[in-house]
């Protein structure tokens, strides 16, 4: 066992770190965009051919890291885009298609998002039910998504259709992955306002949209493939850990500012314990997360062990929130414009807007059925 | 970077499974943990053969040289058996002796602990159980050349078949540590047994016992430091044993949920019963990394460590004592049996919790040293 960094990532850490102090706090946030652009941090995990950074495992885990520690904004805009629309391209684009669509993911200059879900495929995703019919050299979609997130402001999507019926045998045939213009005709982006009061994510309603046949990602019934083997080789988590890290010390500095019936909270044996608990399980998914990628870096590929810290991340975002109001006892419900309101609501924000992580990237039970299926060997639901 | 085993590690780790399976299946752990000692001293004389009490007693004396990290991989085996040994305590004792010990000492008791030849415990509880040198009552009364020990230590593991105790004891200035053999006039040792049959504990009685001077194993200057340390090793290798013993009771129900049908299905199926043994994996793996980084740290980053070692020790134990019970929930009636083995995981995550401190204790101490 050996936690220390080689000299060239301790000098790659260097970097990252000098260029954090030059740039942090950042004031425009155009201008810190194209530096970390011109650094090529954005879609550093990328291949250079493609215009990413062809970083190694361990410069990505540094880099990600130093910038959760720093609390610096993004590596690129756009979101979606960076994380499932390159690696997806990058895979399985035609030439034409990474030209055309790469460069302006790695520059930001508009949104794309993920047309996954519908009304009746959540967790059963491979149970979509929006068609495509081939017209000569176009397909022609009809169907409906949900919880499209950023769908209100995207300029594109990448859409899952289904292309044929799917079989007994195979769930995950006959679906294929569209790119789509959200200007199309025949798009209607109905938005939905969430409980923290945004509009992140929006239905979205497909009536006769054509699209052209080079905007299909991958061979038609690939589609099941090329989104989700995308992001087979998962990530060990690290950044997340950072960033849960930050939250924990603001959870500190509220606790050290609360009062308890007169008393500062903090003498209270239950907050100290439950802060203690949350930095031990924070700690837990850093070692776990650092195990993983000691696999990965013996060329040992990850599969449902990241199910793991989705778990403890799922929990840890809901209970730090709310432990969060808890502290702020009767000054809590103080909606975020009220004068009284502690902070500006900043914990109402984190204990309303869970959702985001803890559902968006398959919801906790989902996660136990992976860890019960693939990894203990318990039969399918 | 590596978070990983190494060659050797891995080879030990083999070694050691290899044996308990060959010896140590339940039906022989419930034998031997039913002799009048509490283990078999046929395994015992066999594990002194294979140096596991000597772990990390150096090479020169009779020792394997290794790490805390291999003591972890090797509890972390025994604990999956429930093995019943004095080796937890042998190998702290031998910590001890190590870091402290004059030549002299060393030479003295190291190769027959390294060998088995000798059991060693530590005797640091008193009855009111406070971890820590507030915790020390008994007594050590400068005497001529020597001291008089005057006491009683509580909790002390395998104080019925060890010869050799560390006893903290409080000097005039300050909390000591001494060699003390059962032998002396004065001593009374004893252990009992526990719910866990697989632990023994018991009391150590001193009763005027008069030590010479070079029965100082860690002058009152430093007593305090060696004793948290010294804790701080137990915490780890008690947790060891609660991943071992953890993940057994894991798999014993894993297979129990394929096999047991019931509505014309595997239980296995079911959520109610697949949900839980998927949060009991993330636990165990969980602890798993926490025991292995607080073992590393404790040779490698000892200004870490009572961080690491708090976290590992009460993660486990939380997780743990949950795994115990839902263990046998999730068997129905047939877990609630003497015969079945689910109810020998339960017994022992009662014992593991509060050794060498249980979670509020260690969460208390992880918000002190984190500035709350």
């Amino acid at each position: 066992m050996d936690f220390d960094l080689t000299p060239e990532e301790l000098a790659f850490r260097d970097e990252v770190r000098a260029f954090l102090d030059e740039n942090l706090p950042v004031r425009d946030l155009r201008e810190w965009t194209r530096k970390v652009r011109e650094k090529r941090w954005v879609g550093f995990s990328w291949p250079k051919e493609v215009g990413g950074g062809g970083g190694t495992l361990m410069q990505q885990v540094i880099l990600k890291e130093e910038m959760a520690r720093r609390k610096a904004p993004p590596l690129g805009t756009c979101f979606m885009g960076l994380a499932w629309v390159g690696p997806a391209l990058i895979q399985y684009g035609t030439e034409a298609q990474k030209q055309r669509f790469i460069p302006d993911i790695l520059d930001g200059k508009y949104q794309w998002c993920t047309g996954y879900s519908e009304p009746g495929a959540g967790s059963d995703l491979a149970s979509l039910q929006c068609r495509a019919v081939r017209d000569g050299d176009t397909y022609v979609v009809d169907g409906q998504k949900i919880w499209t997130s950023l769908a209100p402001i995207a300029e594109w999507m990448i859409l899952l259709v289904r292309t044929s019926p799917a079989s007994e045998t195979n769930k995950h045939g006959g679906i294929t992955c569209l790119l789509v213009p959200m200007k199309s005709p025949g798009v209607e982006v109905r938005p939905i306002t969430n409980m923290a009061g945004t509009q992140l994510f929006a239905e979205v309603f497909f009536t006769q949209v054509r699209v052209p046949l080079d905007q299909r990602l991958g061979d038609e019934g690939q589609g099941w493939e090329v989104t989700v083997s995308a992001l087979a080789n998962e990530r060990s988590s690290i950044s997340e850990v950072e960033a849960l890290v930050r939250r924990l010390e603001e959870l500190e500095e509220l606790g050290r500012r609360s009062v308890k019936a007169g008393e500062p909270a903090l003498r209270d044996p239950r907050v100290r314990r439950t802060l203690a608990r949350f930095e031990t399980v924070i700690e837990g998914m850093r070692l776990n997360g650092l195990r993983f990628l000691t696999k990965q870096l013996k060329g040992e590929p990850l599969s449902s062990e990241t199910s793991i810290n989705k778990l403890h991340r799922a929990e840890l975002e809901v209970a730090m929130g709310d432990f969060a109001l808890e502290l702020e006892g009767l000054a809590a419900p103080y909606a975020g414009k009220s004068p009284e309101a502690i902070e500006e609501g900043k914990w109402q924000r984190t204990a309303l807007s869970w959702p985001e992580t803890v559902i968006g990237g398959g919801t906790p039970n989902i996660q136990k059925n992976i860890i019960a299926e693939r990894i203990l060997g318990l039969p399918k639901d | 970077m590596n978070f990983g085993l190494s060659e050797e590690q891995l080879l030990l780790q083999g070694a050691v499974r290899a044996f308990l399976d060959a010896h140590c299946a339940l039906p022989e752990v419930r034998r031997a943990a039913a002799m009048p000692q509490g283990y078999d001293p046929q395994v015992w004389r066999q594990i002194g053969e294979l140096g596991w009490p000597g772990l990390l007693v150096p090479e020169a004396l009779s020792g394997a040289g290794l790490g805390f990290i291999d003591v972890a991989l090797v509890l972390e085996a025994t604990g999956q058996r429930l093995l019943p040994s004095p080796l937890v305590s042998t190998v702290l004792a031998a910590l001890a002796l190590r870091e402290h010990g004059t030549q002299a000492q060393r030479a003295g008791h190291l190769p027959a602990l390294a060998r088995g030849e000798r059991i060693a415990t530590v005797a640091l509880l008193e009855r009111e159980q406070r971890l820590g040198p507030e915790g020390v009552g008994a007594r050590a009364e400068r005497d001529g050349a020597g001291f008089v020990l005057e006491g009683e230590k509580a909790f002390v593991h395998d104080a019925g078949s060890a010869s050799l105790f560390v006893v903290a004891a409080r000097a005039s200035d300050g909390v000591a540590l001494f060699l003390v053999e059962r032998g002396q006039a004065g001593v009374e040792a004893s252990d009992f047994p526990m719910i866990d049959t697989t632990k023994r504990m018991g009391t150590l009685r001193l009763s005027g016992v008069r030590v010479p001077d070079d029965a100082v194993l860690v002058a009152p200057s430093s007593g305090a430091a060696a004793l948290e340390r010294l804790l701080d090793a137990g915490a780890v290798a008690v947790a060891a044993e609660m991943v071992g013993a953890a993940h057994a009771a894991h798999a014993l129900t894993v297979e129990y949920a394929k096999t047991r049908k019931q509505f014309g299905e595997s239980i296995g199926r079911f959520q109610g019963v697949k949900h839980p043994l998927a949060e009991m994996y993330v636990q165990i793996e969980t602890a798993r990394s926490l025991v292995y980084y607080a073992a590393w740290a404790l040779d490698a980053a000892p200004a870490e460590a009572p961080r690491s070692v708090s976290m590992a020790k009460a993660y486990a134990s939380e997780a743990f004592a949950r795994i115990g019970i839902d263990a046998i929930q999730l068997h129905g009636a047939i877990g609630y049996t003497d015969e079945y083995d689910a109810q020998l995981y339960l017994k022992r995550s009662k014992w593991a919790r509060p050794q060498f401190g249980d979670a509020d204790y260690h969460y208390d101490r992880i918000a002190r040293l984190g500035g709350l």
